[in-house]
């Protein structure tokens, strides 16, 4: 599965059945999340089948940025089961994430 | 769209390397903050710099501003606070906005990289580097705002503006953040205020901090003698390369990496 716009309804179901998710905490009017788009969109497509790939809009699912405390965006968070284990603030390059995902399948 | 050269910094070396990028055909984009919050700018008599002696900071940058402008370059007003490398280009975020090019030159000065105890570990927890963007996130709620430019004030009242309760303290030194899990405490100088939000707005990113990866030396940014970093695409002139810190140094500088990072961009096309 590619990557996933998640809604606070369907979010725990889906990520307590992963063995590993990458959740990108974003908004619309935020450039550097705009940024981190198109890294997403790959990593959701090189990660199919051994991760899920998810996006939160920080704008429509207030109770979710509160939850995992998300104060600053975009905020990209490391889930095993459902728990978190690392998180990145900012955009920074693919390398980045995917050595926290290698690491961890 | 997409500029064939971003230089960030608007000092001799960024408009050096702007006006250079610019006569190789390059599109450029020179992001700074105020030309009036540049260090030359306090500058009150420039002797050294060849043929011109005597100029004041403000004389001589208000020449380097407007060679860049006659010469195309286009100009934007605010702090790179990260890049990233996404396929063949680089993507500046500065404030709530986002830009994109294939080279990058980067000549914002001298920089201090230490950040305060506590700043690092509550990094999006509290601590944040940009008003615009995540201000949002905190309405309603009282925040410290660190600031040490005339740029920083302004964005303390966007915050107001927004509503938050904002604490100003003005070029704080010595300050330490404190919380756990997020921001609870900032103490500056002493005095310690109990908010839920830190905004640190410095005149500048360190260098290493920009640009993951890159090779920074004692605070200075390594380059080879075509003012390349280790970096793919991303050259570096002026102050941030190392002394001398003067204007003929920084625009001989920022003329290589103008020619050099014009010469990438077309490279790639």
């Amino acid at each position: 599965m590619a990557l996933r716009h998640l809604k606070t309804a369907e979010f725990d179901g889906l990520v307590e059945q992963a063995p590993l998710a990458m959740v990108d905490f974003w908004a619309p009017w935020c450039g550097p999340c705009q940024a981190l788009g198109p890294v997403m969109e790959d990593l959701g497509v090189r990660y199919e089948g051994k991760a899920l790939v998810a996006k939160v809009n920080v704008d429509e699912e207030p109770d979710l940025a509160r939850r995992f405390g998300v104060m600053s965006i975009p905020t990209v968070v490391f889930l095993k089961q459902g728990r978190e284990f690392d998180r990145k603030v900012g955009a920074y390059p693919p390398p980045v994430y995917t050595e926290v995902l290698d690491k961890a399948l | 769209m997409a500029y064939g050269v971003i230089v960030i910094g608007g000092g001799p070396a960024g408009l050096s390397a702007a006006v250079n990028a610019r006569a190789r055909g390059s599109a450029v984009l020179v992001v700074s903050n105020p030309p009036e919050e540049n260090p030359l700018w306090r500058a009150e008599k420039v002797d050294n710099y060849l043929g011109l002696p005597g100029l004041t900071g403000p004389e001589l940058m208000a020449a380097f501003r407007d060679h860049a402008a006659r010469a195309g370059a286009e100009f934007m007003e605010g702090r790179a606070l990260s890049a990233l490398r996404s396929g063949e280009d680089w993507y500046v975020g500065v404030g709530d906005s986002m830009v994109q090019g294939r080279a990058v030159v980067l000549a914002a000065g001298v920089v201090r990289g230490k950040k305060f105890p506590g700043e690092a570990e509550l990094l999006g927890r509290g601590v944040s580097y940009c008003a615009t963007c995540d201000g949002m996130l905190y309405r309603g709620k009282k925040v410290a705002v660190l600031g040490w430019t005339p740029s920083a004030k302004k964005e303390a009242s966007f915050l107001e503006g927004i509503g938050c309760q904002v604490l100003y303290f003005d070029k704080p030194r010595d300050c330490v953040i404190q919380g756990t899990d997020k921001v609870e405490a900032v103490t500056c100088g002493g005095v310690t205020e109990a908010v839920e939000g830190v905004f640190l707005l410095r005149p500048a990113v360190a260098p290493g901090e920009l640009f993951p990866g890159l090779t920074v030396e004692g605070g200075f940014v390594t380059v080879d003698r075509n003012m390349a970093t280790n970096l793919p695409g991303v050259f570096a002139a002026g102050d941030c390369t190392g002394g001398p810190l003067q204007v003929s140094k920084a625009a001989g500088e920022g003329l290589i990496a103008g020619q050099k990072a014009a010469a990438y961009a077309a490279a790639g096309k």
